[in-house]
């Protein structure tokens, strides 16, 4: 059971008629030379089609409800992964998960976003939507990592930080600046990478990092489509044009200057081939790490200072 | 023109309450309380109501003038302006166009006005945000304005303070906007070694991305009476949790209840207050000194006599 998204529709019914003819021919191989033919089209077509993605189609795809998330990657790239639980303050935060792993044999300290797979997951995870004490509850881990000098790995997927009654109560603006400013005093190296939905601030808040990559097909946004579409465009559904207007994919982050790097994704995403995506995945992240290992930690933190101070485009005219 | 076509008139932006050339004389309605005010008892009372002590909107240059003293302030990158990295355009106008229209109805280039001044004697670097401006949104600008009061304030040996009225970051610039976040809220750390103050006061609104930033980490937090202060709109939040929200929710007094803001100042209290902060951490640095150093500001002696007892006016919290 698969769930397609509208753009998908040549290549879904493509693929269908392969497997219908498939069936037919059964073992007796009769259309192998008919089926080897629409294979390569199927194969150029899916080139096709996820080579020109549009903003919004990328934007589908990051949200994409069979998208590998934190703890599918945690399964398929770490070993040894421990939870641990909660911001000694007010509660565990389910949007985010958190905790000891190793990769490759190294220890990491893990944190990331973590949506749900249907109905009831998502409403204990909030569909990935952080309140404070999953903001604190990170600080909590990242600052132990500090202590045993331990690298961070961040994995972003929220459409933003939770708009809650309580969130607010409990101070999500205050929770999320905190955040930005310790991560800033971390000596440790950090390494983010944007898996599904960058979401504002609430992303933001565990990406003040050394190195921030983003998969092929995810996104990272001040604010989502249908928000800017709202109210620039008085209208949500303009979410499309918003999506393009913001360049808000990893290439336009890219361009900008706002990112390291683009992890590849499977052709399709990386729902079509979750192994590969989390392959690609590991990979970066050890190439990173070891980059960042060789640099001591002062360097480390004046370079993440670095990094971000430099970030904005102005003009300055003389009077 | 058709005369079947609408003119479009465009977002209205709040009031500007402050301008100079509004005609002397002239009539403004309480926005609170709905009571006609005359222009010169609104300006007499820095454009709060009397009567219900509703604080208006200010433009920054105004807000600068309750603040700082006297003739002291010498502004500071005064030419920063907004490129378009995005090329961004909504569905009225480019943005370049959106930036001309608002430096044409504010006379500022951003939504920002920077430089250093004194405080009650005290030398401050300060940024303050102009909600006429765009809603005082943060893009590249914003950002780097305050960057450099941070700076500034490091490399001056001076107090920090920064002045919100936002609706959030600019959407215009995009992530760009988002990463003055990050830029600010890292220059801040650094700022925590140098043992200056920093603080921030908020002013009616100041939520969303800049309150997720850097004006929630003053050292000390001021806010003026009834601003809004939160993070995510109400709106948005009736919608999550499908019922109406409490009275009083985001206003400064709420906030304060909850913990995230020090202090409740009436406007008229505002460099009084900002006075004694300043003069408490003058003494307790010997005059903004390095640890173990000597005074770079041998020029301003510490004031003897400052009343440090609590604030007499009833209105300050």
């Amino acid at each position: 059971m698969s769930a397609w998204l509208d753009f998908e529709k040549p290549v879904l019914e493509l693929e269908q008629k392969i497997q219908n003819l498939r069936e037919k021919a059964g073992a007796s191989g009769g259309a192998a030379l008919e089926l080897a033919e629409l294979e390569r089209r199927a194969e150029s077509l899916r080139r096709e089609v996820y080579a020109n993605l549009t903003a919004y189609q990328r934007v589908q795809l990051a949200k994409h409800p069979q998208r590998p998330y934190t703890l599918d990657y945690v399964e398929r790239c770490f070993t040894d992964w421990t939870e641990l639980h909660g911001d000694r303050h007010f509660a565990d935060d389910p949007a985010i998960v958190s905790g000891l792993a190793m990769i490759d044999q190294r220890p990491v300290l893990l944190i990331g976003h973590q949506k749900g797979r249907g109905t009831k997951e998502n409403l204990m995870r909030r569909f990935g939507m952080p309140n404070p004490e999953g903001y604190r509850k990170a600080l909590r881990l990242m600052q132990l990592a500090e202590r045993f000098q331990v690298p961070v790995v961040t994995l972003v997927d929220t459409p933003g930080a939770y708009p809650g009654l309580g969130a607010e109560e409990r101070g999500q603006a205050e929770a999320i600046a905190v955040n930005l400013r310790e991560m800033a005093k971390l000596s440790v190296p950090i390494i983010t990478v944007v898996i599904g939905e960058g979401g504002s601030g609430g992303a933001l808040a565990i990406a003040v990092s050394d190195v921030v990559l983003m998969f092929e097909n995810s996104v990272y946004s001040v604010i989502s489509p249908e928000g800017c579409a709202a109210i620039l465009w008085r209208d949500g559904k303009k979410g499309p044009l918003a999506a393009e207007a913001l360049k808000l994919t990893a290439p336009d982050l890219e361009r900008l200057g706002v990112i390291e790097g683009i992890v590849p994704e499977p052709v399709g995403g990386a729902h079509r081939d979750p192994a590969a995506a989390a392959e690609a995945l590991k990979k970066a992240i050890l190439r990173h790490l070891d980059a960042l290992s060789g640099v001591s930690p002062s360097e480390r933190m004046d370079r993440r200072l670095a990094r971000f101070r430099r970030m904005g485009v102005y003009r300055e005219n003389p009077a | 023109m058709s005369w079947l076509k609408r003119e479009r008139t465009g977002i209205k932006a709040a009031k500007k309450p402050a301008r100079s050339d509004v005609p002397e004389g002239l009539w403004t309605k309480c926005e609170s309380c709905g009571e006609a005010l005359f222009q010169s008892v609104l300006e007499e009372n820095l454009w709060t109501c009397p009567h219900c002590q509703h604080h208006f909107r200010v433009p920054a240059r105004t807000f600068l003038q309750y603040l700082v003293d006297e003739g002291s302030f010498e502004e500071r990158d005064a030419n920063l302006e907004a490129g378009d990295p995005l090329e961004f355009r909504d569905a009225k106008m480019r943005y370049p166009d959106r930036l001309a229209l608002a430096r044409q109805e504010t006379g500022m280039k951003d939504a920002a006005l920077s430089g250093v001044a004194r405080v009650g004697d005290k030398p401050v670097a300060l940024t303050i945000m102009d909600f006429f401006f765009m809603g005082g949104s943060m893009g590249s600008v914003v950002g780097e304005k305050v960057a450099r009061s941070i700076e500034t304030a490091m490399a001056e040996r001076r107090a920090l303070i920064l002045v919100s009225a936002t609706g959030g970051a600019r959407m215009q610039e995009g992530i760009l906007s988002l990463m003055q976040m990050a830029k600010t809220s890292a220059l801040l750390a650094r700022l925590q070694r140098e043992r200056l103050p920093f603080i921030s006061i908020l002013t009616d609104p100041s939520t969303a991305g800049v309150l997720a930033s850097y004006a929630s980490l003053g050292d000390v937090i001021l806010a003026e009476p009834r601003a809004l202060v939160g993070f995510a709109g109400a709106r948005v939040i009736r919608q999550t949790i499908g019922e109406d929200l409490p009275p009083g929710f985001q206003r400064a007094e709420f906030v304060l209840e909850k913990g995230f803001v020090d202090r409740i100042v009436h406007r008229k209290q505002i460099r009084e207050e900002v006075s004694r902060l300043l003069e408490f951490f003058w003494r307790s640095t010997r005059g903004f000194a390095r640890e173990g150093g000597k005074s770079p500001h041998a020029e301003l002696p510490a004031r003897a006599a400052l009343d440090l007892g609590p604030a007499a006016d009833s209105v300050t919290r």
